[in-house]
């Protein structure tokens, strides 16, 4: 259990009764508790589980008059690096994630100044591995994992959260400053005036990226447009990939699923032709698109993906002996509309990793490419199953 | 890298603008840039409909209709019936 100023605290259930600063359990003076508190505090709501003090990450801790502050390392350890990793491939994206309460980089004091952040601890640790030689807090908000951006737009990451953290963690104790330094990104969930109002703390947003932190906070607070735009390098995009091939991997394993089983009944003419041929399309739209973004033509994601589905297709077919398909026509034509439309989805559903589009633009040519994507699914899935009835009763393939 | 033309639901009223600049800061995309005392749109397309300034402007000179650019969003949004929203 965090101790008070004074480290003596008995703790009845979830509340404790604060001893006041000279360490005697003095029942009838109240006034004398060394912080001006009053007696009884809700413990639940101030301090951290003492278990987190147990986490790997946390080295030390911070007295305060709120209690003691873990104190957090700015080196990663292995096992930071390796749980960054499995998000990216989707393993236990959903629950990464640390305690919200406040946190100490370094040896603050109450003149530090206070960065907010999300719970996401791939966000948490971007953050404190910047922070190496500086002295300040961390305020942790609750975002359920989720990283500040999507949990700003979710809401999650807002006003009324931070209002309430601030309180919790009685954040007017431990510093005597009165501002709150908020990743811009968090702007899209946080009204700074409505905090200003409701807990008057001043809200600056800082930079978009945590490597940055250090030099805003050099430059006097403040942001220079560089720091405050968002970008999508090659880098960002490529990291983004492998979920996106986690995420289509189930239809894919129910593609090949029903494949196999047509096969099986023998009904089916599938083989390795048609399967890195799918794969192709999958990789194209999911990870070779993405990376190749600002350079494939077309605004529309899923026009991109078109394109460079088209490109695999006809490769594809070259491949396969086009223009005198070993596969026949019927499957020529069937791939040469499938893998496109493949691809097109699968770049589609990349606008939501993506730092610039409008849900007003996805609309937009959702309304086009879906119909689009659909019907050609269709249409190709039909001459597939031709094909396969013509060859299962002893037809010729034109 | 740009999206598409012409889509976006961004309204500014510079009658109701103060100057503050509050925009300028939470802009991720530059769409903002000051002009006089006030600021002007200076790029519209680059617009994301984020939300961030119209939520951080004190003074409701900024109205945009927020959302998330995510098709994946969109689909469930539709098959569920609720608004497009991120898994």
């Amino acid at each position: 259990m965090a101790s008070t100023c004074c480290g003596g605290t008995t703790t009845v259930g979830r509340r404790a009764k604060q001893s006041n600063c000279c360490g005697e359990d003095s029942k009838n003076e109240k006034s004398s508790s060394c912080c001006g508190q009053d007696v009884e505090t809700d413990v639940s709501a101030i301090a951290h589980d003492p278990a987190v003090f147990e986490h790997p990450y946390v080295i030390g801790n911070i007295a305060t008059p709120v209690g003691d502050i873990p104190q957090v390392a700015t080196k990663l350890s292995f096992a930071d690096t390796l749980g960054s990793w499995k998000c990216r491939w989707s393993i236990g994206r959903m629950n990464y994630m640390v305690d919200p309460g406040l946190y100490a980089v370094g040896q603050p004091d109450e003149t530090s100044p206070v960065l907010v952040t999300a719970n996401y601890k791939m966000t948490f640790d971007r953050l404190r591995e910047q922070l190496d030689g500086l002295n300040l807090w961390i305020l942790v908000l609750d975002t359920d994992g989720v990283n500040v951006w999507c949990a700003a737009g979710k809401g999650t990451f807002g006003t009324d959260e931070l209002v309430r953290r601030v309180s919790a963690v009685r954040l007017s104790d431990v510093v005597s400053h009165r501002t709150l330094i908020l990743p811009q990104l968090g702007a899209v969930g946080v009204a700074a005036h409505e905090v200003t109002k409701q807990t008057k703390f001043r809200v600056v947003y800082g930079p978009v990226r945590a490597k940055d932190v250090p030099a805003f906070l050099v430059n006097g607070m403040q942001t220079t447009e560089e720091m405050r735009t968002v970008r999508f390098t090659f880098r960002d995009r490529a990291v983004l990939t492998p979920m996106e091939l986690v995420g289509a991997m189930t239809p894919i394993l129910i593609t090949f699923g029903i494949l196999f089983i047509l096969n099986a009944v023998g009904f089916g003419h599938y083989g390795w032709v048609d399967l890195y041929g799918i794969l192709g399309a999958i990789f194209v739209g999911a990870v070779l698109t993405p990376m190749l973004l600002p350079w494939v033509p077309g605004r529309a994601f899923s026009l991109k993906g078109a394109i460079l589905g088209l490109v695999w297709a006809v490769g594809f077919l070259l491949l396969n002996g086009f223009p005198d398909p070993a596969f026949g026509w019927l499957k020529a034509v069937a791939y040469f509309l499938l893998l496109p439309a493949l691809s097109s989805f699968l770049t589609m559903n990349f606008t939501g990793s993506s730092t610039y589009t409008s849900l007003s633009g996805v609309d937009r040519e959702m309304r086009f490419a879906v119909p689009a994507q659909l019907s050609t699914a269709v249409v190709s899935i039909l001459l597939l199953l031709v094909s396969d009835a013509i060859l299962t009763f002893g037809g010729k393939l034109v | 890298m740009k999206y598409l033309k012409n889509v976006v639901t961004l309204q500014y009223d510079s009658t109701k603008c103060t100057g503050c600049g509050r925009c300028l800061e939470v802009c991720p995309h530059r769409v903002f840039q000051p002009e006089g005392k006030k600021v002007k749109i200076a790029d519209r397309d680059a617009c994301m409909e984020c939300g961030a300034c119209a939520r951080n402007c004190a003074f409701d000179a900024i109205e945009v209709t927020e959302g998330v650019g995510c098709a994946a969003a969109v689909i469930i949004g539709f098959f569920t019936g609720t608004e497009p929203t991120c898994g």
